[in-house]
């Protein structure tokens, strides 16, 4: 890094400005990483936050995917679950997305009903009562022993609990038996559910799914059977990974325009005896060094608006996966861009310091 | 023999055919003497310290550096030995914008593995051997072109290498200047031993040659001393 180091401090004026560069696209890099997360977040915080590690649908027609929209299980088929070998839990649980009022207040909700004992809801539900995400009881504006309608169920709130959230709506946890007369005007509806989680252990997943007439996914798994977080997500990630093309064709282009700048010097320093690995190691040090200070620059900036943010009405997440892994993956990207293109360096021809040679 | 070239020839693709650089060229240098090549443009004196640097490897014949046949050296092997036993003084300064006086010639050492702040001295006082004392700090861009070169020879002799390889070191210098630099190369070929080759297309200034080569069509023919 002998001459790399000076380098960077003659010409700080174009090292500067490509850093500024990387620090503006980590910090586009990181803000979108931390509002795809937050967004993933109110997407699928209520389902990856089950104590269970599959989810059983109903089983789609030929052709269909499986969908949380869509899935309709009947009594019979947790009952089947609930008996499988290796499953040690089989918990109706149905979902539905719908609005809910109290007082003059309204409010998007997804009311998640399970059965009152399952210890899958934050908070004690029973018949009549319900547990609100402290979202949901924030947007309705009412407190536990107040009364609010979901859809066209009259329920007064146990409890405010938990910041569960599912397809961008804050979750109202309810007794299943309520939820299964959510629409029905108050009579009694069938017996079914939207999925059933499942804590299995060695449990034949297909042989249960045969004969429950289910399809079943791990957790992970299911969340692409939430529409709006597949479509959001997919578009999200797209965005991040051009941002990391991007950043690596820009860094690439920098260092090649520089390394043939840096011809004439290169081929005096091969003249006077550099080895090539000597050569490659200055410059790919100083692409390194030139990334490390510019993601961190940007990396930072990241943060202190993310933190900003975070408190406000965006959902946006600030932590390590949020905040390292672009941060890693932009050196990474970054470097490569970098060494593909200082391999020019073995190119040059040292004779061309002699001058006329012929 | 500190440098010899041997029967050497070299041939470039010139189209369809070769053209011949260096046409069964011998050449033996001694330590502590220099050997001016002179001729004119496209005669092959560039093309003989090319050879004698070992960035190009002859078509035929042997050339030894300081006792080193170089013919079977690897790329990697020609590298060390250019760093740590023959010294290049290019036509034009060659000096690494962003370096000082100093790391110019520290950044040799750094080539070969040592740290820049443990030759500094030796820096130093090459820099006041060829008369820079108070531009040791200076970059490139903050010296004149004589200058320049006067770094350009300090940086060569950095290594303490036994072959000094001179290409036209007065060609961008008036005559004055000129003078002066050939003055301290045949000071400093004394002084420190080296066996110094000394290409140039002007003849007036070789009086202190202690041999002078003429060059023509790639052949290298004797004369004596100018």
């Amino acid at each position: 890094m002998f001459v790399a180091w000076r380098d960077l401090r003659f010409a700080k004026g174009r090292f500067a400005l490509m850093g500024a560069v990387v620090v503006l696209i980590t910090l586009l890099v990181g803000l979108l990483s931390g509002l795809t997360a937050g967004l993933a977040r109110e997407n699928i915080s209520a389902i990856t936050g089950l104590p269970a590690d599959r989810l059983a649908f109903a089983a789609p027609p030929d052709g269909q995917s499986v969908s949380f929209t869509n899935s309709r299980v009947p009594e019979r088929a947790w009952d089947t679950w609930a008996r499988q070998p290796g499953v040690t839990r089989a918990e109706p649980i149905g979902i539905r997305t719908l609005n809910a009022a109290a007082g003059d207040r309204t409010a998007g909700v997804s009311a998640f009903g399970v059965e009152p004992d399952a210890g899958i809801a934050p908070g004690h539900v029973a018949p009549g009562r319900a547990v609100l995400s402290e979202k949901a009881a924030k947007e309705l504006a009412v407190e536990p022993g107040g009364a609010l309608r979901v859809g066209t169920l009259e329920l007064r709130v146990e409890a405010v609990a938990g910041e569960d959230s599912f397809s961008h709506t804050p979750v109202v946890w309810v007794s299943l038996d309520d939820w299964q007369r959510i629409g029905h005007r108050g009579t009694s509806a069938d017996e079914q559910a939207t999925v059933i989680a499942l804590t299995t252990q060695g449990a034949d997943i297909s042989a249960g799914d045969e004969a429950a007439g289910t399809e079943t996914r791990t957790v992970d798994g299911a969340l692409t059977a939430i529409g709006s977080y597949q479509a959001e997500n997919g578009s999200l990630q797209l965005m991040r990974g051009f941002l990391f093309v991007i950043s690596a064709l820009v860094i690439g282009a920098f260092f090649t325009v520089w390394t043939i700048q840096r011809s004439a010097d290169i081929a005096v320093l091969k003249a006077l005896g550099a080895a090539t690995p000597y050569l490659l190691r200055d410059a790919l040090g100083q692409a390194v060094l030139m990334l490390a200070v510019g993601t961190g620059a940007g990396t930072g900036l990241a943060v202190v608006i993310g933190a900003f943010i975070r408190g406000g009405d965006v959902p946006f997440v600030l932590d390590a996966p949020t905040v390292l892994v672009p941060a890693l993956v932009m050196i990474a990207l970054g470097a490569l861009g970098a060494a593909l293109s200082i391999r020019r360096i073995t190119a040059v021809d040292p004779l061309t310091a002699l001058g006329s040679a012929r | 023999m500190t440098l010899l070239l041997d029967a050497v020839t070299l041939t470039y693709p010139d189209g369809d055919s070769r053209l011949t650089a260096l046409d069964d060229v011998s050449l033996e240098v001694p330590a502590g003497t220099m050997t001016a090549i002179v001729g004119p443009s496209g005669s092959g004196k560039s093309s003989l310290l090319a050879v004698a640097a070992t960035l190009v490897t002859p078509d035929r014949g042997r050339v030894v550096v300081d006792g080193t046949p170089t013919r079977e050296l690897s790329p990697a092997q020609k590298s060390a030995l250019r760093r740590v036993r023959v010294g290049i003084v290019f036509q034009q300064p060659n000096l690494l914008p962003a370096l000082t006086s100093t790391e110019q010639l520290q950044v040799m050492a750094h080539l070969d593995g040592r740290k820049p702040r443990q030759v500094r001295a030796r820096a130093r006082e090459l820099l006041h051997a060829v008369g820079l004392d108070d531009k040791v700090d200076r970059r490139p861009h903050q010296l004149s072109g004589g200058q320049r070169q006067r770094v350009n020879i300090a940086r060569a002799l950095m290594n303490e290498p036994a072959v000094l390889l001179v290409d036209e070191p007065t060609s961008a210098l008036d005559h004055e200047r000129g003078a002066a630099i050939l003055d301290l190369l045949v000071r400093l070929t004394r002084e420190r031993g080296t066996a110094t080759v000394l290409v140039t297309h002007d003849r007036a200034h070789l009086a202190e040659a202690d041999q002078v080569r003429a060059m023509a069509d790639g052949r290298l023919d004797t004369q004596a001393p100018a």
